[in-house]
């Protein structure tokens, strides 16, 4: 008799607990509500300005904002520093991983803790740093002048302060990906009598491929839109030590909002194209990067 | 008794390379990161405790610094509220467009911060989209029998307001990144068990499902509060920068440093970190705790 009652009682608890995890429809169109206008408020209408200032007076100022020689010139060296910064990151963050992710060792703790410092740092004191090593009034100032090496509002300064801000990106998504990945394929390889090197770039880099591209995806965007720390060691000479962010800070403060928001609109795109090659990295490869988004 | 002497700083493995990554590691940290922020140390203790004093104790460098930490503090618990219930509903709800908006939701870690400040200033200033609805809005209130007042002039932009509008906007990501996956990997049963034991819905929620997302929700806290302490780029535009008013710590150190006052800068930048790390060594204090408590997650 037990036996007949007990589908008929547990049939209602199992529809109960499909219910206990979900909100009632009123509450739910309420928290969507508020995301959406949230996003709306701080997201999305910051963006759609971005393109609808830059065409507000037509394609041809557009065109003639950004292919006015200072223009270009900001983002040839907007180029030319993410092509020094970005490889120079990648290179050490793959070593920091391999350390850190390969081996057990005494400080890795402190070794991670540091690799993510400039995390915490501002932008500015990013820049502050450099001049107050390199400046003239700096500790090697009296000494760059004597031999006439100019690393403060010029090139130099701007890929060093490009490069602290960005030193965490590409180190940060590799080590968990690789650390959840072990040594056993290396291990394996070695002892089938690969070279270190061949191990390495045969075995190690296609494991890792996807999650390095994510860092370095990263470190570019970051690279080519920072601000803070440029503008303090940049001097912003017009064609000469203007990058693309600083160029759309001094025609936005002269009063040429077009202008401004043209240059603008380029760094948007550049955001833009970011963000869909992040996604797409994200819904393929989510496995490989989602160890280093859980951290 | 024996006592082996064990002091390895490194365990044995087959692979090789150790040495050249870390040595890479550890020449380019020192030399990108370590050394120059050393050096920044070195340079705020070089200008001698008189000088040190007058700088920090300055009435302008104390605004400033009010205003950034202060300002960080209220956008990144604007975040965590909005990024636990953003984060909510993207794992939890099916609804058209749910992907594009969590795709959306990095944009600030993408967008430069130059753009995203003069983007918000346009949008934020008197005449600008939302800033023209927002004037009509005023109002002020006083306490009765005291002095003490409070309302909204209308303005957002020029204000400690638009400081804290683009805090907001860069800090989002932050709370939502963290929050999420922890979301997603919770088990449901001892909440449905909450539910058959005959908890309502809401303390289900607040018993039951959010004390485990409290250490992520508080790292997410920590990450948008230190970037936003520190951010620059994204306020100058829309702050208006009036001294003693809406002149954030990052531009005073600028201006100190435009008038070559590197002593000056050096000493508020030193002042800067100090309390950054103070505060973030506190709150992992705080986290340790919370995830002996609640697990790791």
């Amino acid at each position: 008799m037990s036996d007949a009652t007990l589908p008929t009682a547990a049939a209602p608890a199992r529809r109960e607990t499909g219910r206990a995890r979900r909100e009632s429809r009123r509450v739910q169109f309420v928290l969507i509500a508020v995301s959406l206008a949230f996003l709306l408020f701080f997201l999305l209408l910051p963006l759609a300005t971005v393109f609808v200032e830059a065409a507000a007076r037509g394609w041809e100022a557009y065109r003639a904002a950004i292919t006015e020689p200072d223009a270009l010139a900001a983002v040839r060296l907007t180029l030319l520093v993410a092509a020094i910064a970005v490889p120079f990151n990648t290179i050490v963050g793959i070593a920091a991983a391999w350390a850190i992710a390969k081996f057990e060792f005494r400080g890795k703790n402190l070794l991670i803790s540091l690799i993510d410092l400039p995390f915490s740092v501002s932008p500015v004191i990013a820049g502050l740093v450099f001049v107050l090593l390199f400046g003239a009034q700096g500790y090697f100032g009296s000494w760059l002048q004597a031999h006439g090496v100019k690393i403060v509002f010029a090139l130099p300064g701007l890929i060093l302060a490009t490069v602290f801000v960005t030193f965490p990106f590409v180190a940060r998504e590799l080590i968990p990906h690789m650390q959840s990945l072990g040594s056993a394929d290396e291990e394996a390889a070695l002892t089938l009598g690969a070279s270190p090197w061949r191990t390495f770039l045969t075995v190690t880099l296609p494991n890792v491929k996807w999650s390095l591209f994510y860092g370095i995806l990263l470190c570019n965007a970051r690279a080519m839109g920072e601000f803070g720390a440029v503008a303090v060691v940049s001097g912003k000479i017009r064609g000469e030590t203007n990058t693309m962010p600083l160029h759309v800070e001094i025609l936005y403060n002269e009063y040429m909002g077009p202008a401004a928001f043209a240059v603008a609109s380029l760094l948007a795109g550049l955001a833009l194209v970011t963000l869909v090659l992040k996604t797409l990295l994200e819904w393929h490869y989510g496995d490989a990067i989602a160890a280093s988004r859980r951290h | 008794m024996t006592v082996t002497a064990s002091f390895r700083w490194r365990e044995p493995s087959i692979l090789p390379g150790f040495g050249l990554a870390l040595g890479v590691t550890v020449t380019a940290l020192s030399l990108i990161v370590l050394i120059p922020l050393t050096g920044l140390f070195a340079k705020a203790a070089g200008a001698g405790p008189a000088d040190i004093w007058a700088v920090a104790t300055s009435p302008r460098t104390l605004a400033a610094l009010r205003l950034s930490f202060a300002g960080a503090l209220v956008a990144a618990l604007v975040n965590t509220v909005f990024g636990l219930i953003l984060a909510w509903v993207l794992v939890r709800y099916e609804f058209p467009g749910r992907r594009l908006i969590d795709a959306a939701v990095d944009l600030p870690f993408a967008l430069p911060t130059a753009v995203a400040g003069i983007s918000l200033a346009a949008i934020y200033a008197p005449n600008g989209w939302v800033g023209s609805w927002l004037a009509p809005l005023a109002f002020r209130v006083t306490i009765p029998f005291t002095d003490i007042a409070f309302g909204f002039d209308g303005k957002v932009a020029y204000t400690p307001l638009g400081v804290m509008v683009a805090l907001i906007f860069i800090g989002l990501p932050f709370v939502v990144r963290t929050v999420q996956p922890v979301l997603e990997e919770l088990q449901g049963d001892v909440e449905e068990a909450a539910a058959l034991l005959g908890a309502s819905r809401l303390r289900t929620v607040f018993c039951v499902v959010l004390p485990p997302v409290l250490p992520a929700l508080l790292t997410g806290f920590v990450l948008a509060f230190a970037r936003a302490v520190g951010e620059y780029g994204s306020v100058i535009f829309i702050a208006g920068n009036i001294p003693m008013v809406s002149e954030i710590a990052p531009l005073l150190i600028v201006i100190r440093l435009e008038q070559f006052d590197y002593a000056g800068a050096a000493v508020m930048a030193a002042m800067m970190l100090l309390i950054s790390f103070a505060l973030i060594l506190a709150v992992n204090l705080v986290q340790a705790k919370a995830r002996r408590r609640y697990g790791d997650v």
